[in-house]
């Protein structure tokens, strides 16, 4: 399987990304923004950064790179895609996914590991966890406010969509344990096809013991599983 | 085709959490402006468009607001001035 990470000008996560695959047992490519076609990609990360320097909105103006002409189609088809971060900025402007990613409530850059409570276990992206497992993951972003309406909210949570929440160590949705003020304390969620996972954690930098944590590579795991499949 | 100077107003929607305008909201209370009942910041984005007329400098900056300069789910824009320049 062929995994495509995407490097925008100012994506700073793709080095990790392409860790992260190897580890999981898949074969990655990069793929630069400019480039139109994804021939031969079975799945698309959209990685972490600061794309265009997050002028104007973060993700706003790389979802205008060629290359998510392609990106878009492939989702649509029905191809895997997982934004991280700044890739779940980038998703949501694009439209493949719901809702914004805003400041952060508290207006600081957050740079931290954050507990996680795996909400769906019914995903081809998380199907290696646990339902209700909970996860350490690091963080790092100053936008990662998740906001949208309250009815795309009910629908989200109706539809099992929501698939990591920030938790505290008893697994409650608390104030403290939002490391950003995301709305019902949202920490990525997927597409209504479940083919596009967007999260503002970062999955690819906890996969070895080394790094503080290893449970992000359920993710790549369980996405690897499915795709070869 | 004449030269037009487009100014518009993005500001986040009423109703959706907006830190960096209760934080200025706060700091004014605080040098005493206690008539300030709220504070929402945005962007002021100004264009140089080139246009039949006026009308159609501002459909087309409608346009660019609504595709790219802001967010339709979190964000409401107007457009401010529309100048010959």
């Amino acid at each position: 399987m062929k995994v495509g990470i995407v490097t925008f000008p100012g994506s700073n996560c793709d080095y990790d990304a392409w860790h992260a695959v190897q580890l999981a047992g898949a074969s990655p490519a990069y793929v630069w923004h400019k480039e139109t076609s994804l021939d031969g990609i079975d799945v698309v990360i959209l990685p972490g950064g600061f794309s265009y320097g997050d002028y104007l909105r973060a993700g706003a103006i790389a979802r205008f790179s060629p290359i998510m002409t392609a990106v878009v189609d492939h989702a649509r088809r029905g191809g895997p895609v997982i934004g991280i971060c700044n890739g779940f900025q980038i998703a949501c402007e694009a439209g493949l996914l719901p809702g914004a990613l805003l400041r952060n409530a508290n207006l600081q850059f957050v740079s931290d590991m954050v507990r996680l409570k795996v909400e769906n276990a019914d995903t081809m992206f998380t199907h290696a966890y646990a339902a209700g497992q909970m996860l350490r993951l690091p963080v790092a972003h100053g936008e990662g406010r998740f906001t949208a309406s309250a009815e795309t909210l009910d629908r989200l949570d109706q539809e099992g969509r929501v698939v990591f929440r920030y938790v505290d160590a008893a697994g409650a949705v608390t104030e403290a344990a939002n490391p950003n003020g995301s709305m019902r304390g949202i920490a990525g969620i997927v597409s209504a096809e479940g083919n596009v996972l967007g999260l503002m954690p970062h999955p690819e930098r906890a996969v070895e013991a080394v790094l503080g944590s290893t449970d992000g590579l359920g993710v790549f795991q369980s996405m690897l599983a499915r795709v070869s499949a | 085709m004449s030269r037009f100077t487009v100014s518009v107003h993005i500001v986040p929607r009423r109703g959706i959490l907006d830190p960096q305008g209760q934080a200025v909201a706060d700091a004014l209370h605080a040098l005493g402006f206690h008539d300030v009942a709220g504070a929402r910041i945005g962007r002021h984005v100004v264009l140089e468009v080139a246009a039949a007329d006026a009308a159609a400098a501002t459909t087309s900056v409608r346009d660019m607001c609504g595709r790219l300069l802001a967010n339709p789910v979190t964000e409401d824009f107007e457009i401010a001035t529309v100048e010959a320049a």
